[in-house]
């Protein structure tokens, strides 16, 4: 048996299972690198994936194309991280507190709009087949990736990102404005982050349907402090962690005499190990849940 | 009272906008309030299910406080009830030759030290690991309910029912006979639970504000190195407190299992645990009053159901939004406390 399950480790489907299990996580990872980094704690990855996911579904139904759906999630996402920045950076609230209420929002809008367009309690009714995505969101998700980390340590914009999140003073000193600076990495935060949800509706499944996203959010959070808060190292993390989740998948096809419900808590485990810093010790950024003082 | 009229303009603010909201959405929303008020205060029944809600809303709210003071956010509390719940019906089931007498003590003490247990783990992690509680907590949440449904339908599952549930506990163990709540509100679940957390949020409000030990769990959460400078141990103190909430949301289960179903039914909570962080950060913290916003959550839980059936649009989970606006507004309405009046220098919550 033990042969049979190595085996199936190296077959290409088991390979494409992980890259298509680690598509929404490695969209919401760059998104909360992007937050995160910017010096603005984004407990709300998982508030603004379900959002994206949602209005992906209800997009793609509503114009029978998959991208327009993707568009309309990641837009999606772009709103309610807005309305993460109106409580964050305008009122100044705390941002642990802003990111749970946003959350709590998420779940109850969805049952809500979905009860108004499709009178259904929670979920949207299932895409049909040609308004599903094939494996685009995996490629687009490698481009985000690629783009973030050019953006990342080739660019302005990229050291911006980083001091914003380190030394906010120092954007300040240079002339910027760290407002400018975090409003603007919070917005591509939420259409990145909106994409990971739409992956989700319109990729792994084919409708929207309650807490679909399943702690991904938190996860993707996992994911940076594995990677360290870097781009590629953060991608590593996630492709880890849905490989914990394909394998765990696996093994409950497989009859391994331990029970389901221990082996579907694997990933979840996993990431605890992980952040209990048995892999190396990672640092946040300085900055990060830190307004600038007003003078 | 300054504090208290700037809650209440929270409060209402909350209230308009989420009125605003049912407007926008179809429905009158004086019609909406009125089936809420109606659904908490109709009849004894009526008040008795939302003081049940309120009961757990109250045991849910202080862990969440609880670590707030040391200053960790304890969005595990969901977790830890679950498990509670689980381990004090496991005990009671498997051991049904205990004394009566102190059979409801055992089972209660057995459920608070697995909620205990349970919180602990996070605080250990974050003490020693450096682990951020948030993350972990919610990921212990996804982990105890893996665990607790392994163990509920696996091991001590209630053959004659199809419901995902456990055995029932003897009947004698229960609070019922000797528990003047529920002799009060006929039918309903309300019971014993009522008194002791009341008794509890005025323990929490002595420990917390009048005891060198609360002092120490709050300097841990203020400023780690005062508190250090100070000759406290902050990391231990997050332990401490991380245990102490865990036991708080585990209370739970004497409300549930001791109180009222007697056994322990897969999914029995309305996420008391979410709840009862907007519960804490309602009463900001403060365990008296946790009493009043619990009571508000709980009216709000025991509505939720009436407004599904009642009105067109609004469903459950609409109550996820009131509380999503509550917490904005309310922790808006002291962004006006500190930047606009500036009377006060910016405290985190």
């Amino acid at each position: 048996m033990i042969t049979e399950v190595l085996l199936s480790l190296f077959s290409v489907s088991f390979l494409m299972s992980v890259l298509r299990g680690a598509t929404p996580l490695i969209f919401a990872s760059m998104g909360g690198l992007l937050s995160e980094r910017s010096g603005l704690i984004q407990i709300a990855l998982e508030g603004l994936m379900l959002m994206g996911a949602l209005f992906a579904a209800i997009g793609a139904l509503y114009f029978g194309s998959p991208w327009a759906g993707l568009l309309c999630g990641a837009m999606a996402g772009l709103l309610a991280a807005s309305l993460f920045g109106f409580f964050a950076l305008v009122l100044r609230l705390d941002q642990i507190i802003v990111g749970t209420g946003l959350n709590l929002l998420a779940v109850g809008i969805a049952p809500f709009v979905t009860k108004i367009l499709y009178n259904s309690t929670g979920s949207t009714p299932s895409l049909p087949q040609e308004i599903h995505f094939g494996f685009a969101p995996i490629v687009i998700s490698l481009l985000v990736v690629a783009l973030v980390t050019y953006l990342f340590s080739q660019t302005k914009a990229g050291l911006l990102l980083r001091f914003s999140g380190e030394a906010p003073e120092a954007v300040e000193a240079a002339g910027y404005s760290l407002n400018k600076v975090r409003w603007s990495f919070l917005m591509s935060a939420g259409f990145v982050t909106g994409m990971g949800g739409a992956s989700l509706s319109l990729f792994l499944a084919s409708s929207y349907s309650p807490n679909m996203t399943a702690g991904r959010g938190f996860m993707a959070l996992a994911t940076l402090i594995f990677g360290k808060w870097r781009p590629l190292p953060t991608l590593s993390a996630c492709l880890f962690f849905a490989l914990v989740d394909s394998l765990q998948i696996q093994l409950q096809g497989l009859n391994t005499g331990l029970p389901i419900q221990l082996i579907q808590a694997l990933p979840y485990v996993v990431t605890i190990i992980a952040l209990a810093g048995f892999f190396g010790h990672s640092q946040a950024p300085k900055a990060l849940g830190q307004h600038l003082r007003i003078p | 009272m300054k504090h208290f009229f700037r809650l209440s303009a929270g409060l209402f603010i909350g209230l308009f906008l989420s009125s605003v909201l049912a407007y926008v959405a179809g429905e009158n929303p004086l019609h909406v309030l009125s089936v809420l008020f109606r659904s908490a205060f109709g009849s004894p029944y009526d008040l008795g299910l939302a003081l049940f809600y309120t009961t757990s809303l109250i045991f849910t709210g202080l862990s969440v406080s609880m670590a707030f003071h040391a200053g960790l956010f304890n969005i595990g509390a969901e977790g830890q009830l679950t498990v509670a719940a689980l381990a004090a019906a496991w005990f009671g089931v498997s051991f049904p030759q205990m004394p009566v007498t102190v059979a409801p003590f055992l089972i209660g003490a057995v459920g608070i030290s697995a909620g205990a247990f349970w919180g602990w783990i996070a605080g250990w992690l974050k003490a020693k690991r450096g682990s951020h509680e948030v993350i972990v907590t919610m990921m212990l949440n996804f982990v105890a309910a893996a665990a607790t449904s392994y163990v509920a339908l696996e091991l001590i599952k209630n053959p004659d029912s199809q419901n995902p549930e456990t055995k029932a506990l003897p009947a004698e163990f229960l609070f019922k006979g000797h528990d003047a709540v529920q002799d009060f509100f006929k039918d309903s679940p309300a019971n014993l639970s009522l008194l002791i957390a009341l008794a509890l949020s005025g323990l929490c409000f002595v420990f917390i504000y009048k005891t060198v030990w609360g002092y120490q769990l709050r300097a841990s959460g203020q400023n780690e190195k005062a508190a250090e400078i100070a000759g406290i141990n902050p990391q231990k103190w997050k332990m401490i407190a991380m245990a102490l909430a865990g036991g708080l949301a585990g209370c739970v289960c004497l409300n549930e299992i001791l109180g009222s179903a007697g056994r322990f039914k897969i999914g029995f909570s309305p996420d008391y645990g979410f709840v009862g962080i907007a519960v804490a950060l309602l009463a900001r913290n403060h365990p008296l009053g946790i009493l009043a916003s619990a009571f508000l959550f709980g009216i709000l839980q025991k509505g939720a159901s009436d407004l599904d059936m009642e009105t067109q649009f609004i469903t459950r989970d609409f109550t996820r939004v009131i509380q999503a606006i509550l917490i904005f507004s309310v922790a808006g309405s002291y962004y006006f406390e500190t930047h606009l009046f500036k009377r006060r220098k910016k405290k985190l919550p």
